[in-house]
């Protein structure tokens, strides 16, 4: 089936079985390597990116399902080539990562809290990452990211969709 | 306040370089390369724990669109070598695909190959296996005791069975007023990455050369691919620039890879293997250690422990591997921080009916310390002292070391009493103890968990010979190459893969501090096999200690020899001369200098300046051996185990709600010493991320079977991965007693958290169930069988 | 881990949707897919055809119909989660849709497709049982309801037929002034299905004394449960734990309950107990504070 899909604001056509997931779709048809495989059925969260500014798992989401959403990967948020965004710029800060394979999917989950929320409580920034699971780093330093890009962003008056 | 750093950038709070790449989505794992007409494996399973494999039909798999080939075991085992197995055991063979045997659930059978993993997966459902169901065994006792065996041509189901006698144990039981014997049982886990194993496999018939990515973490892995697949070791290419999401120990991957290999090369195609969570829960070969303590001490009136006998029998389910050497590992830590006198350790392997072991974060020491604590809290609690105080009267002094344990390891330092006191004036240990008894009052069951552990580290493998006298592998190297280029910038050169270790943020560092440069200007890259120094990967807590060690060696060579250049481009006698930022110069004559630029283009360009006999350029490479490493056990089976040992004290409260059994942790302080910190973000994200694991293996995770030998925790939804609700806030206590062995002082960290966090969760868990009088030894604790014991507990105290 | 093949449509009503469920066997809804797609992921669900009815405008709304709430059966759970209806009127859902799997799931699951899997220990179910909602769907051009308490047969097994397409769900608002809720549930992760779960709706007169009550229980047994004696025994009364207590003992003590991997049914039972008595406790606490 062909299926036309918005990403990271650009229209993208791409011929995908019904079966295939968003996730591969991104990965295998569009190149979006950002997303990544965990566990496929919808628990860990790797896989996650925004449709239409919301998080959801993209593994459990078939490509033919996903047109005339806005989908946005982690690819979509850096600002330039080389450039990071506030809340990239603070997982890098706190070192709220190791291995890398959960990060981009914790950095959308991030997003979409502090797009909705600029002053996150602990429980609410552990609440919005509950359902990304990090085998490396115990949270500590994700959770340490997440405030402080909500403090920078504060303190730098940016429009909460731009985090 | 910290006294002023006398290191440059070791030890300061630094960004981690390759975050960078990894926050924007640009990480290059395996599954991210793919080259042109890639084909995608999927794997046909056996669906009993034993059976024997009476046909395989393939001609409908054949036949359905897309699919390329079908392989069996048989074929493989014709075209290949065996599995290298680490204990000497020629007839347990180990073989990616299973011939004619089956020997548990989830085992590899047939490998279909299709243009997608998709229709690769509708082709495997489509080969029809024919199987004879065959007794099985799953309980390890039962195995070892006998009956139905797991590989009949050995003849038993034991792979290791060796007493070990360290000291006069009999005689100090004797003289030991008390003794404690008591069974602890630690349950079947692993360290479950989220990006399973992965591997791709290229063969390029023209330059007779096997091209290979994977997620890899293992040392001699391109040997061990190359000697099954019975190719010279210089035709297989390890790619190590590939990032690997997450491994902490198991990551080795050496059958899926021996079978992509195969296939890339059988078809002329490029093949890969990306398995999915059910193949890697069930057939990944990568669970942890399942382990059955029986631990039996001596003491005196004052829980001074003299003797210990530790029997450990673990289940390493259905072959070998190297996941024997787990019972080997802990010998070098056998008495944890302890001063006991003499030990007599039991170390059984046996198999049985389930999913192979693999090598898990701290390789058998977790388990080995939770025993140890287990038994700690339970001698006190017997004579009545508290907790901590037999702890500090039993621990090795500060003035003690080098201290010499009695199975041959000497623990390099420590200062085991001042991380206590620092954890204890941290944490309000008082106001712990009140908190406690106000929940308590409350109708809580509440504890206070303890936990003091040690993390060998530095990565040798004396564990090797000690347990296979054939094998004479003693210890491990690795390597760094530093090149300046003739425009003076500074590349490194690593061996190996990482897995989120930061290891580029360390050599960068590392030689940054030896060159007096900036140490985001050093680059780091990473060889492939065929162009690497000798490396043995990121194990045993060993890289600070290795890869950093060989850096600064690297860096060192680097130092020196532009000193040599500039001493006699300027005729002075190098001892006269001093290197400051990149430039020599001699202090008491400051008019006599070379820049860094002028020295890089002597070496390069002006060849005629060098000294006689100098190598133009500047390259170097360090290979650098464990330090103290390269000893043979006695006879006796004492040996010196890894170099370095980090301490680690965990200190916790835990409220259990008695009516449903689910434990919450109420505060959480660890002591932390790992001698010289060189990157404080690393460090403390491994302790952070080991205590989070930790308290996975204590509370949630287990590999569960069905009693018809099924694996019942196959996802995510049944095997249970800590979310960022079930961790609680941790606080950190730094201290830093550094190692003389080492270039800067500094230990291992890359298990830290994870030695001591179960056995912390586990002695907070018994010190609340203690007024019911019960006492729960076996992990993981479920809130259900909590809830389950306690009821019963509570059940009987009503009925008496 | 890839479903089997299937084909998909994307009808643009409920009767197209139904037409293609009546024309293939195999071909199953999918609106959400939170359930369903691990499901196919294992290739333990295997539909020929998904019949994706996510987008059809008709089935997505929350609706005052006067003495009850009407949900359409796509409405995703976090739109429900925050509607402004739903917070307002129907006070015990409001309250459990937070613990509702993950809000990355909450984002794509329905309240429809939780109801139509008919797990007990979904939340969802729970409320719909403990209330007595009532189903709505639609089947051949006709439309049918059944109460909550007829719908719910097995573990995951629900009265809704085959070729039927789940329209709504209406869930019964109390008018009382002084209505409370409760509801608590026992996980090993907070975020995991439930082994047990307890919900309590009360509502209570000025003298704070029980006129009305609904108590259920979730993931306990194959179906959802309703302690209706527990219920009745409460009227006219205040909160008396020991009363209560003896009540729901009684009332759970013919249920089967259900054991697995995670948890013996020894521990549901005497969970189901304290959390029923917890639930119930905090409802009447909830409604003692409204005025």
């Amino acid at each position: 089936m062909k299926v036309e899909l918005n990403v990271n604001g650009a229209t993208h056509v791409a011929e995908v079985e019904p079966r295939t997931s968003l996730l591969d779709c991104l990965r295998d048809n569009l190149l979006l390597t950002g997303a990544h495989a965990g566990c496929e059925h919808g628990v860990c969260g790797a896989c996650t990116v925004l449709v239409d500014g919301t998080a959801v798992r993209s593994c459990l989401m078939f490509a033919v399902q996903a047109d005339g959403y806005a989908v946005t990967t982690v690819e979509g948020l850096s600002p330039g080539p080389g450039e990071l965004s506030v809340l990239q710029d603070a997982f890098c800060e706190t070192h709220g990562m190791q291995c890398g394979y959960c990060t981009p999917a914790m950095i959308l989950a991030a997003h979409a809290l502090l797009s909705k929320n600029t002053q996150p409580t602990r429980e609410e920034i552990v609440d919005a990452i509950s359902g990304n699971i990090c085998r490396c780093t115990g949270y500590a330093q994700i959770v340490e990211a997440v405030a402080l890009a909500a403090e920078r962003m504060r303190g730098q008056n940016l429009p909460p969709e731009q985090p | 306040m910290s006294a002023p750093s006398k290191f440059r950038f070791v030890s300061s709070d630094r960004r981690v370089r390759e975050d960078r790449r990894f926050v924007v989505g640009k990480g290059r794992f395996a599954a991210d390369i793919v080259p042109a007409g890639l084909k995608h494996v999927a794997l046909v399973t056996c669906p009993h724990p034993a059976a024997q494999i009476v046909s395989i039909d393939k001609s409908a798999a054949l036949a359905m669109p897309g699919v390329h080939y079908v392989l069996d075991g048989a074929e493989l085992a014709q075209a290949t070598n065996p599995l290298a197995a680490g204990l000497d055991t020629p007839n347990v063979p180990r073989r990616p695909l299973a011939v004619d045997v089956a020997r548990y659930a989830g085992e590899w059978v047939a490998a279909v190959v299709a243009d997608t993993r998709a229709l690769a997966e509708d082709a495997a459902e489509a080969v029809a296996v024919d199987y004879d169901p065959l007794p099985f065994v799953l309980d390890g006792e039962a195995a070892y005791r006998g009956g139905v065996l797991v590989h009949e041509a050995h003849g038993t189901n034991v792979l290791l069975d060796r007493t070990f006698v360290w000291g006069e144990v009999d005689k100090d039981f004797a003289a030991s007023p008390h003794t404690l014997r008591h069974q602890v049982k630690w349950g079947r886990s692993a360290t479950v990455p989220i990006e399973t194993f992965v591997v791709t496999a290229q063969w390029d018939p023209w330059r007779e050369m096997l091209d290979i990515w994977a997620s890899i973490q293992m040392p001699k892995y391109p040997d061990q691919a190359a000697m099954a697949l019975k190719l010279p070791m210089s035709s297989v290419r390890v790619h190590y620039d590939v990032d690997v999401g997450g491994s902490y120990g198991v990551k080795r991957g050496i059958k899926h890879t021996v079978l992509v290999g195969y296939l890339a090369r059988r078809l002329g195609m490029p093949v890969r293997l990306v398995e999915d969570r059910l193949e890697n829960m069930r057939g990944g070969d990568m669970h942890g250690p399942e382990r059955n303590f029986d631990v039996e001490v001596g003491f005196d009136d004052q829980g001074i422990i003299r003797s210990m006998r530790m029997r450990a029998l673990d289940n390493v389910g259905a072959y070998a591997g190297r996941s024997p050497f787990q019972l080997g590992k802990p010998v070098g830590a056998i008495v944890g921080p302890y001063r006991i006198k003499s030990v007599q350790y039991q170390a059984i392997a046996v198999l049985t009916n389930k999913t192979v072991q693999e090598a898990v974060r701290a390789f058998g020491q977790s388990p080995t310390n939770y025993a140890i604590e287990r038994t700690v809290d339970e001698v006190a609690n017997r004579l009545g002292l508290d907790r901590l105080e037999v702890r500090r009267r039993n621990m090795i002094r500060r003035e003690e070391f080098p201290y010499l344990i009695p199975s041959g390891s000497t623990y390099d330092s420590g200062d085991y009493h001042t991380v206590i006191d620092k954890v204890l004036a941290h944490a309000g240990y008082e106001d712990m103890l009140a908190e406690r008894g106000r929940l308590r009052a409350q109708g809580m069951l509440a504890g206070i968990g303890i936990a003091a552990c040690l993390e060998p580290s530095g990565g040798n493998s004396s564990f090797e010979p000690l347990l296979n006298p054939k094998v004479g592998t003693t210890t491990w190297m690795d390597s760094c190459r530093i090149s300046v280029d003739l425009v003076g910038s500074i590349t490194a050169t690593m061996h190996t893969t990482s897995a989120g270790q930061g290891h580029e943020t360390l050599v960068g560092t590392v030689v940054g501090e030896v060159l007096e440069v900036d140490p985001e200007a050093v680059r780091v890259v990473r060889a492939d096999s065929l162009n690497s120094l000798p490396s043995n990967s990121p194990v045993g807590s060993r890289m600070a200690i290795m890869l950093g060690g060989a850096a600064f060696h690297a860096a060192q060579k680097i130092k020196d020899k532009l000193i040599a250049i500039a001493a006699h481009d300027l005729g002075v006698p190098a001892e006269r001369l001093t290197y400051k930022d990149g430039g020599v110069f001699d202090p008491s004559a400051p008019d006599k200098k070379r820049t860094w630029t002028e020295l890089v283009t002597v070496a390069h360009r002006y060849i005629h300046r060098l000294p006689p006999g100098m190598e133009p350029g500047l390259s170097v490479s360090h290979i650098m051996p464990v330090p103290g490493g390269g000893g043979l056990p006695t006879a006796d089976g004492r040996v010196q185990m890894y170099p370095c040992y980090s301490f680690e004290f965990h200190l916790m409260l835990v409220a259990i709600d008695p009516d449903l059994g689910k434990p919450e942790i109420r505060r959480y302080v660890i002591g932390h010493d790992c001698g010289t910190v060189i990157n404080p973000k690393i460090v403390r994200g491994m302790t952070m991320g080991g205590i989070a694991h930790g308290i996975g293996a204590a509370l949630y995770e287990e590999f569960a079977y069905s009693q018809d030998g099924l694996l019942m925790a196959q996802n995510f939804m049944d095997y249970l991965l800590p979310s960022a609700h079930e961790v609680p806030p941790v606080e950190i206590v730094h201290h830093e007693t550094p190692s003389p062995l080492t270039v800067f002082g500094q230990k291992g960290s890359g298990e830290s958290g994870y030695l001591g966090a179960p056995a912390a969760v586990a002695s907070a868990v018994n010190d609340a169930l203690r007024p019911l009088g019960i006492v729960v030894n076996s992990l993981p604790m479920k809130v259900t069988r909590l809830g389950d014991a306690i009821a019963a507990a509570r059940e009987g105290k009503a009925a008496t | 881990m890839k479903p089997a093949p299937f084909e998909y449509s994307r009808p643009s009503s409920v009767d197209e949707a139904c037409a293609l469920l009546a024309a293939d066997d195999g071909a199953r809804l999918i609106a959400g897919g939170q359930t369903l797609v691990p499901l196919m992921a294992m290739r333990l669900a295997r539909p020929t055809r998904l019949v994706d009815i996510a987008r059809i405008p008709e089935l997505a709304f929350v609706r005052d119909e006067g003495g009850r709430i009407a949900i359409g059966a796509t409405t995703r759970q976090y739109v429900a989660e925050h509607d402004p209806l739903v917070r307002s009127k129907l006070p015990l859902l409001a309250r459990v849709l937070p613990y509702v799997g993950h809000g990355a799931t909450r984002a794509r699951g329905t309240v429809g497709g939780s109801i139509a899997n008919g797990d007990a220990a979904a939340e969802i179910v729970l409320v719909a049982a403990t209330l007595g909602a009532t189903l709505t769907w639609r089947e051949g051009g006709n439309d049918f309801e059944m109460p909550a308490s007829e719908f719910f047969l097995g573990p995951m097994v629900t009265a809704l037929p085959l070729p039927a397409c789940l329209t709504s769900v209406r869930f019964p608002v109390w008018p009382e002034r002084r209505v409370g809720t409760g509801f608590h549930e026992v996980n090993a992760r907070q975020s995991d299905f439930a082994f047990v779960s307890a919900a309590a709706q009360i509502a209570l007169d000025t003298d704070g004394r029980c006129t009305r009550a609904a108590i259920g229980i979730g993931a306990a047994a194959a179906i959802p449960l309703r302690l209706d004696a527990v219920a009745e025994a409460m009227l006219g009364m205040p909160f008396e734990e020991a009363k209560v207590r003896a009540s729901a003992m009684a009332a759970l003590a013919d249920i089967e309950f259900m054991a697995d991997l995670h948890a013996s049914a020894d521990y549901r039972r005497r969970v189901a107990l304290t959390l029923a008595v917890r639930a119930i406790a905090d409802a009447f606490q909830d409604a003692a504070r409204r005025v």
